[in-house]
């Protein structure tokens, strides 16, 4: 009996404080409709307050970029609060640097929405939507790199600068419970508006790699938003030097079908690194590409041949390879695309060869 | 049940701030004690959160105690009630706080969630049993412990901020001189004792 007693009176206590926790979250976290102002008065939305800033703005179809899917640990989707943002959290804190916390830029998933508010976020991002596609086509590419093939609903086009990229979410599968975005390049041209195209290199353990590569097939619907980045053609030079490493191709490709596409005055190298023969792609792609065209020139380049490679072309880390063709700065632009330590190497070597920093565009991932 | 103790309310709250203070005399919340007591700002901060969650949960669990765990006899559940009232306490104080006092919720920050577990809180409630308190010895029994534990954490961090520019012997740095220093503090607090003691 007293056993009877004892439960039925812990349980009714925790029952009876989980109905006043249940209670206080609807009277007390109860902010009613609060209205976001979006970059002075470009865009105004009513959201529920309560929400997260993040999610208050995916509702009206404006995806800001995040990686983590809203837990603070991608530090992505930075917005700036136009007035009276409130104080960094200590979830915000590592990924603002002093400057930006003043000037009101907070994480977009951690900022709840609490009272009427004015945000600014970069205009492209106005211009962002989400698209529910189709895998049209997967082409293996190398032994890790396949390329994708995401075609856009009929009647949909996607409108972006050559060198953006979009963010693919996954759908739950296997020991993943939850959706996740990932950024990937566009790889296709902008003329091109019925589809996208891809390129993922399978990385160990990774999430969304693992799920383009092992759990999606051709006909699978895929849902993704774009287009984002700044990573685009600039003018100011007509010589072009282009540097990528593994599924860094994709970026560069776009900008240089585009270019030649577009016919500009432009002089374009291509340096395209990898270790062996097995890691390279396109080569057939890009050596038809530069025999038609006289200003552009391919650089395929591999720092540890294999013994069977039967390699002739250039040897060596892509830094020493760029050095070797590239004698001064003077009018040109270098884009890069590739691993941050392959970055970081080519920004070292430019700037030696005699690059400014404004001469160098770069996309690390 | 043991008779109510036949001491003023009063002098129970200023014993549990100086001669009978949590950390100082009975060493209880020392985790974060040491460990959040490197800058006095979020030293201080924890404290009052501290002084909050301890002032009403304290008053909370007497009733509950004496209304409940009593009447039925639940005395072995006692632990579990109580901790279940603490936690509970805690998420209704920070919604409230994030409604109401939003810069005072921030100010605290994660450490408000971290009281839960700290067990000076715990031990108040405890000890408001074992001695018998009222319901009034109580509640300022709570307060006094809270301003007590505030007091000490706040002690520790400004000393510890003067501590930081000095050399020391590379063993002592960190948790270590920071246990010296509150067995300083504490021995500078048995002082008072001649004024008020209740233990």
């Amino acid at each position: 009996m007293s056993i009877l007693i004892s439960v039925a009176a812990v349980s009714l206590l925790t029952v009876f404080l989980t109905i006043l926790i249940i209670l206080g979250e609807t009277v007390l976290a109860n902010y009613g409709v609060c209205t976001i102002d979006i970059n002075h008065g470009r865009k105004r939305l009513a959201a529920v307050g309560g929400t997260t800033l993040l999610s208050a703005l995916a509702d009206h179809e404006i995806f800001v970029p995040s990686a983590c899917g809203g837990k603070s640990t991608c530090g992505l989707c930075k917005i700036q609060v136009a007035d009276n943002a409130r104080p960094v959290l200590p979830t915000e804190a590592p990924y603002l640097t002093n400057a930006e916390a003043e000037t009101g830029v907070r994480l977009a998933c951690q900022y709840k929405i609490k009272s009427d508010l004015s945000v600014v976020i970069p205009e492209q991002f106005l211009a962002t939507r989400r698209y529910h596609g189709r895998i049209e086509r997967i082409t293996d590419l190398t032994y890790d790199i396949k390329e994708f093939r995401l075609a856009l609903p009929p009647g949909e086009s996607l409108e972006f600068k050559a060198g953006q990229y979009i963010q693919v979410e996954t759908k739950p599968y296997g020991n993943v419970k939850e959706s996740v975005f990932r950024a990937y390049s566009i790889a296709s041209q902008p003329a091109e508006q019925r589809y996208v195209d891809i390129i993922v290199r399978l990385v160990p353990n990774g999430i969304c790699t693992t799920y383009l590569h092992k759990y999606v097939t051709v006909g699978d619907e895929i849902s993704f938003t774009g287009p984002y980045g700044d990573f685009y053609l600039r003018d100011g030079a007509d010589q072009l030097i282009f540097i990528a490493g593994g599924s860094g191709l994709a970026p560069i490709k776009s900008l240089i079908f585009d270019i030649l596409a577009q016919q500009l005055d432009k002089n374009m190298i291509f340096f395209f690194g990898a270790v062996s023969k097995r890691d390279l792609y396109y080569v057939e792609l890009f050596n038809d590409l530069a025999e038609k065209h006289e200003n552009f020139t391919y650089i395929p380049a591999l720092s540890k041949p294999e013994p069977d490679d039967d390699w002739d072309g250039e040897l060596g880390l892509i830094t020493e390879v760029v050095a070797r063709h590239i004698h001064d700065g003077e009018n040109k632009h270098a884009y890069l695309c590739g691993s941050p330590g392959m970055i970081n190497a080519c920004i070292e070597i430019l700037s030696q060869i005699g690059f400014s920093s404004d001469q160098i565009f770069y996309d690390k991932f | 049940m043991t008779d109510v103790p036949n001491i003023s309310p009063l002098i129970i709250f200023f014993a549990s701030i100086i001669t009978s203070n949590m950390v100082l005399t009975n060493f209880l919340g020392m985790c974060s004690y040491i460990s959040v007591s490197s800058e006095y700002k979020t030293a201080s901060g924890l404290g009052q959160a501290a002084l909050i969650v301890m002032s009403i949960t304290t008053a909370l669990n007497w009733l509950i105690d004496h209304f409940l765990i009593v009447p039925l006899g639940l005395e072995y559940l006692r632990y579990v009630i109580f901790i279940i009232v603490i936690a509970a306490t805690v998420q209704l104080l920070e919604m409230f706080l994030d409604r109401y006092f939003p810069a005072l919720y921030i100010s605290l920050g994660i450490f408000l969630p971290l009281i839960t577990v700290n067990c000076a809180i715990f031990g108040v409630s405890l000890f408001m049993v074992i001695r018998g308190y009222s319901f009034i010895q109580t509640v300022l029994f709570g307060i006094g412990s809270g301003l007590g534990w505030w007091l000490a954490i706040s002690l520790l961090a400004a000393i510890r901020h003067k501590i930081a520019g000095n050399k020391l012997p590379p063993g002592l740095n960190g948790p270590a001189i920071a246990f010296i220093t509150t067995g300083i503090i504490a021995l500078a607090f048995i002082g008072f004792s001649g004024i008020v003691i209740i233990q």
